[in-house]
């Protein structure tokens, strides 16, 4: 009965049925999709992109070429038909019911080992892609460190509900403290002096620059934390926004730094590998603290302190406790991307980083890790795709912001679990 | 020599509150409040708007700190400590307007309440260590049983603003219950409901006073219920206690028929 009325095809509109025939599609099956679609692009990339008469392959999703050359846009979207939604459809929806057998077999196997494996596959896919073109590279990395910046900065604004500027400030005291640890201790420069250690050793020392990084942010966020938690409300905008300003006028005005000229030649530590992991580890860990009972004292404070309090829940050490775990990811994030631009200089860490990593929080969605990693990655993209516009580009995010503050007010997809073992388990039949 | 125990018998009370007072500026709120319950026990506390009620309620669960008197939690004084230090020695309350938390499930609610006793730590909340994941389950256990109770469990993965407002009552009940308190304050857990949703209500009060051998302090606006449920009422009036007693010399009490039913009200 149940089946005869899924196929009834008359009296269903059409998103309901492809919803229904999409339904028993497991996360393995989509991910295999898209690796189909990735390997497709690398090796009939060029010959396609020959006889639809494209100069190259299409960075971004073709929007540069597109833009640039309108009579190419008949040839830009037949490339992006065939190598990226054909396979993406087509590889689900013969292998479906077989991947998700598979998925199932993985699962009981232990759910570990399917993590895994959705995770190799994940991998496989950004680093086939990203091989295409050194911009491509260089824009997945800034989007998977824009990922563990946002959901740091989810943890105070939408996890607490508390509004804090100073992430530009972490970000900024992490990448500086990774930075002079790795040019003090690895490479031969001119501000510091010879390598202290021999250069080998610079790799496996790397994580330690991260976590120092990540340490010296937390320290920083205590400075904010200690007033500002007695009492709720305005306070922490108001100090956040101060220390932001603080942390890059001390910076600028630090000669061995060499203030606003930046810090330059930073060890090329940091490759898609390293970046992938990290914000594999961030998303674990940060996503296992929110989901606590622990973590979700933050809710509770949030929605009520009172009641809060009165069930047992020390609120101003989850506060504080919160906050220093956010400004230690954000540290963490500004070591990698200091070491991804292999430059640093104080002015990156300003009002408008600020506005970037709030407008990613609120438009990805407040509560949510996967609301967080929506925003950055579809902001960061958005901004890559559109730079073509130039100015016009500061228009149309903003408008993009309105539209969804004011058709879903807490963002794209806010208050949602992200549950893991949810995402990897095969889909059971209805 | 000096014996230390000098009544036989004498069971110490659960909470005892001497000679405590309160002012806000330059208004006292609460003016020299006597109370002894002992376990098992359940109190009434009645008295009309703004006589004071709440504000005793929150001066011994610890949000206001009371300027003068002691206050005694199983023989130990709790004033001047944070309202969760004193929630987590044995002292649970529910509030007169559903402090409830609007984003959360109605199963997290009631694991919320066992924040104090989670051992597992940060490293079990950053790492999803064994032990979280027992301590969780063993909580979440306990968090449905207490459902079960106050009969709502059917709605445990309910975003709490879903739940009409007799259940969201019953919810934090259930939620005041997981600090496994030995004394429970309700705040008027009455207010707003229709006579059906009172009398279940009644029930569940008395249900829990029975399964748990709890104490309990109860503020109350509706006479009925306290009239039924407690052994012992006080009635309070500008801060000060006007009668104490059984719920027939309360009623039978002229200060209290004139300060609070007025003369002319018939019970």
């Amino acid at each position: 009965m149940q089946i005869n009325n899924s196929l009834s095809p008359e009296n269903k509109r059409l998103a309901d049925r492809l919803r229904d025939s999409f339904a028993q599609v497991p996360l393995l099956a989509w991910l295999c999709g898209v690796l189909g679609a990735v390997l497709l692009e690398r090796f009939f990339g060029d010959p396609l992109t020959e006889i639809l008469g494209l100069p190259k392959i299409p960075a971004l999703f073709g929007a540069g070429i597109v833009l640039k050359k309108p009579q190419l846009i008949p040839g830009t979207v037949a490339f992006l038909f065939l190598i990226y939604v054909v396979p993406v459809i087509v590889i689900p929806r013969l292998f479906g019911s077989i991947l998700n057998r598979l998925a199932g077999w993985f699962f009981r196997l232990s759910p570990a080992v399917s993590v895994a494996i959705h995770l190799t596959l994940l991998y496989m896919i950004l680093s086939l892609w990203a091989d295409i073109s050194g911009y491509r590279l260089l824009t997945l990395k800034l989007t998977l460190i824009a990922v563990i910046v946002t959901l740091s900065l989810n943890v105070i604004n939408g996890y607490m509900g508390e509004f804090s500027c100073s992430h530009p400030g972490f970000l900024a005291l992490g990448a500086y403290t990774a930075s002079v640890f790795t040019l003090f201790f690895f490479v031969d420069d001119k501000v510091f002096g010879a390598a202290f250690l021999p250069k080998f050793l610079g790799p496996f020392m790397f994580p330690l620059a991260l976590i120092l990084g990540g340490v010296v942010a937390a320290i920083g966020a205590i400075a904010i934390a200690i007033p500002s938690f007695r009492t709720r409300g305005d306070y922490l905008a108001i100090i956040s926004l101060a220390f932001m300003f603080i942390v890059k006028s001390i910076i600028e005005n630090l000669e061995f730094v060499r203030g606003p000229r930046g810090l330059s030649s930073q060890p090329n530590y940091v490759d898609l590998p390293t970046v992938f992991i990290w914000t594999v580890a961030a998303v674990w860990i940060i996503n296992n603290f929110v989901r606590s009972t622990t973590g979700k004292a933050l809710n509770a404070v949030r929605d009520d302190e009172m009641a809060a309090d009165a069930m047992t829940v020390n609120t101003r050490r989850t506060k504080i406790l919160a906050f220093l775990f956010a400004a230690f990811w954000a540290g963490v994030a500004g070591g990698l991307f200091a070491h991804v631009l292999r430059y640093v200089n104080p002015g990156t860490f300003g009002i408008q980083k600020l506005a970037e990593v709030l407008a990613m929080v609120y438009f990805g969605g407040l509560n949510s890790v996967y609301g967080s990693i929506v925003g950055a990655v579809s902001l960061s993209l958005l901004g890559e795709v559109l730079r073509p516009l130039e100015i016009f580009k500061w228009i149309i995010i903003p408008l993009l912001l309105i539209l969804v503050m004011i058709y879903r007010p807490t963002g794209l997809i806010a208050f949602k679990d992200f549950d893991v073992m949810k995402l990897i388990r095969p889909k059971e039949k209805t | 020599m000096r014996r230390l125990s000098l009544k036989v018998g004498y069971t110490m009370p659960i909470l005892q509150i001497n000679k405590m007072s309160h002012d806000f500026g330059g208004l006292r709120a609460v003016n020299n409040y006597n109370l002894e319950i002992e376990s098992g026990q359940i109190r009434g506390l009645i008295g009309p708007n703004g006589a004071g009620k709440t504000t005793i309620f929150n001066l011994i669960s610890g949000i206001y700190s009371p300027t003068e008197g002691e206050i005694l939690l199983n023989g130990k004084s709790i004033v001047g400590l944070k309202p969760y230090q004193i929630a987590a020695m044995g002292l649970g309350r529910t509030f007169q307007n559903l402090r409830l938390w609007r984003h959360m499930t109605v199963l997290e609610h009631v694991k919320m309440a066992r924040y104090s006793k989670i051992n597992y730590g940060l490293l079990g909340a950053f790492f999803g260590t064994p032990k979280r994941r027992r301590e969780e389950a063993d909580i979440e256990e306990k968090a449905y049983s207490l459902l079960k109770l106050v009969g709502v469990a059917d709605l445990a993965d309910q975003v709490i603003l879903n739940l009409p407002y007799g259940a969201q009552r019953r919810v934090e009940m259930a939620r005041a219950l997981a600090t496994e308190p030995k004394i429970l304050f309700l705040d008027e857990p009455t207010a707003g409901m229709n006579p059906e949703e009172l009398k279940q209500m009644m029930d569940i009060i008395r249900r829990i006073h029975s399964e748990f051998g709890l104490a309990i302090f109860l503020i109350e606006h509706r006479l009925k219920v306290v009239m039924e449920l407690c052994e012992i009422i006080q009635t309070l009036v500008f801060g000060e206690v006007i009668a104490e007693g059984s719920s027939e010399e309360i009623q039978n009490d002229p200060k209290v028929i004139e300060a609070y039913l007025g003369k002319e009200t018939i019970l």
